[in-house]
């Protein structure tokens, strides 16, 4: 019993400073990027979502040229890069597609000259790592009360919006008319939206925190038929995939004989990723109660 | 048949338009459009594709603001997003991922324009069971809404449009995406909320006839005017002639109605949407 315990949780595992800040902050950053998902993948801005990422990479690698935290930088970027879609035209289809194209490609320019930069400037030889995939186990004290504060300021608004943003998400018409402003509801969302990026980029990077944004949001509305449900979820997800993948990683630095260990974001895309397709199996769908949409049969009432 | 409509009931003003005009982009989209309606009245709002009937519609919820003219809800000047009115769009078929049951979208009605986390109460869930024994919607209350039938949806949102209470219910083209027999049972479903809830129904709709024997008025919407009044009042060669500005004919068949612009124009309309549907 003794044996499977450590070969599960590797000597050191819960005495590990790094290890229980990755926890907390991984927690925070999963469930945050979890319940925003949810609305992304409704709302089909998952593009939208993405973009945000490149312009988050563009942010942190720039803080840590002028010797800002990537915090920050990620933030900053992501606010601006949603106030840009936003301007050029996020809200028509089309619009949305070409703001968010735009969007992307000028980011990812800059964020290729500045990690040039961070990267020959010898300081911060390991920007492109860093900002790429993620620094979840080195931390420091007051980053995790950044964390703490924009995951905080993320799920207040969330839960402000909640009712005008599901009803313009579902049908902006209905919406109008109900005298919601579906613009100002827009908005809010997308600066939600981009501080949840600017977390997730902390914790797995901006190329990866996508995963973390739309698997178990789409993972989660596959097994339910509820908001709420749909919300708890795909929260339990994205907090598992996390902290299973710090244990992995936390765990990988045993597995060989080189003392390196696995990167923690590979585990946690990963992890998301089996998520994703497990929702999808029969069994899983059946013990859910969720029915295939092949095998729907909706009551007939008429008579 | 056409003759025993039901009279409309006397009672107050729900809607007033005054004269109302809209350009949009260099163009008349209405002209000069006045009608009333009154508590409780069955209304098609009646026209072809192109005639208005949309931004008619969008003016009356004040999504629209008119060029000139004016909208008068009660004794009140019309505000964006009021609640006295419930609307139904066009082809709302909603998303089959949306993670809602049809009660939450009904729910939505209540409060879904209310910021915060919203609160569950008896007495809500209570409003919400309600309403969907209202119309007919109890047997797929727990259902996904995205995965209902067109009719089902239709349905489940007229509930949403009325659980608020409002005085007047908007629907736009609700009959276009259902088989004849679905949409001749949102037609009886519509009529009876009209006499119980003294709800005032106005349904706009390409196609006359599904409605002929429930309508208490009926708005006739040509070229951006409007002629208002009974049916036997309006759907006449005289006042539809004037509306469409040329020649237009009335042809009655077995109680149902053709309408047919002049000979020799070109341009040959019917307000029939097929004409199988006048033989059958």
């Amino acid at each position: 019993m003794h044996q499977l315990y450590t070969a599960v949780f590797e000597p050191g595992f819960f005495s590990s400073e790094p290890v229980r800040v990755a926890l907390g902050v991984g927690a925070m950053v999963a469930i945050v990027s979890a319940l925003v998902g949810v609305f992304t993948v409704i709302r089909g801005q998952s593009f939208g979502g993405h973009a945000l990422t490149d312009v988050a990479t563009a942010g942190g690698s720039g803080a840590l040229l002028v010797g800002m935290s990537p915090l920050s930088g990620f933030v900053l970027g992501g606010v601006l890069g949603a106030g840009a879609m936003e301007m050029i035209g996020v809200r028509r289809a089309r619009g949305r597609d070409l703001a968010t194209g735009i969007v992307l490609g000028a980011a990812t320019g800059v964020a290729a000259l500045f990690l040039y930069l961070d990267t020959t400037s010898g300081a911060t030889t390991g920007a492109t790592q860093q900002i790429l995939f993620g620094s979840i186990f080195v931390i420091d004290g007051s980053t995790v009360h950044y964390v703490e504060g924009f995951g905080s300021l993320a799920l207040v608004l969330l839960g402000f919006i909640y009712r005008p943003l599901l009803l313009s998400s579902i049908n902006t018409d209905i919406a109008r008319a109900r005298g919601i402003s579906v613009r100002l509801v827009g908005t809010l969302y997308m600066l939600v939206l981009a501080l949840s990026v600017g977390l997730s980029s902390l914790a797995i990077g901006t190329i990866l925190s996508t995963a973390l944004l739309i698997g178990p949001a789409a993972a989660a509305l596959r097994l339910t038929k509820r908001m709420g449900w749909t919300l708890a979820v795909a929260a339990s997800i994205g907090v598992g995939a996390t902290w299973i993948g710090v244990l992995l990683a936390y765990d990988s630095y045993y597995w060989g004989s080189s003392g390196n260990g696995w990167p923690v974001s590979f585990f946690i895309v990963g992890l998301v990723f089996l998520a994703y397709l497990a929702s999808g199996l029969p069994v899983v769908r059946a013990v859910t109660g969720r029915r295939m949409p092949s095998d729907l049969n909706v009551p007939v009432v008429e008579r | 048949m056409t003759a025993e409509r039901p009279a409309p009931p006397e009672q107050s003003v729900v809607l007033a338009l005054e004269a109302v005009d809209v350009w949009l982009s260099g163009r008349r989209i209405l002209d000069s459009v006045s009608f009333e309606l009154g508590t409780g009245e069955f209304v098609g709002l009646i026209g072809s594709n192109g005639a208005g009937k949309t931004t008619l519609l969008r003016v009356i919820l004040g999504l629209q603001r008119p060029t000139s003219g004016r909208v008068l809800l009660g004794d009140e000047a019309r505000s964006r997003g009021n609640r006295s009115i419930g609307y139904v769009p066009q082809k709302a078929l909603l998303d089959p991922d949306v993670p809602l049951r049809a009660r939450d979208l009904v729910g939505l009605g209540i409060d879904g324009d209310r910021f915060g986390m919203p609160r569950r109460s008896a007495k809500r869930a209570g409003a919400i069971e309600e309403m969907l024994h209202a119309v007919g919607a109890q047997h797929y209350a727990d259902a996904r809404v995205g995965e209902l039938s067109g009719g089902e949806q239709q349905r489940v949102l007229i509930a949403h449009a009325l659980i608020s209470r409002p005085r007047l219910l908007l629907l736009d083209e609700p009959l276009a995406n259902l088989d004849i027999r679905s949409g001749q049972e949102i037609i009886e479903l519509l009529e009876r909320i009209a006499k119980e809830q003294a709800v005032t129904v106005l349904l706009s709709a390409h196609e006359i006839n599904p409605l002929l024997p429930v309508m208490n008025r009926i708005v006739y919407l040509a070229a951006g005017r409007v002629a208002s009044g009974t049916t036997d009042e309006v759907v006449r060669p005289e006042v539809l002639s004037k509306l469409y500005g040329h020649h237009v004919d009335v042809l009655r068949v077995h109680g149902r109605i053709l309408v047919v612009s002049g000979p020799g124009s070109g341009d040959e309309e019917t307000l029939s949407a097929s004409p199988a549907l006048v033989v059958g």
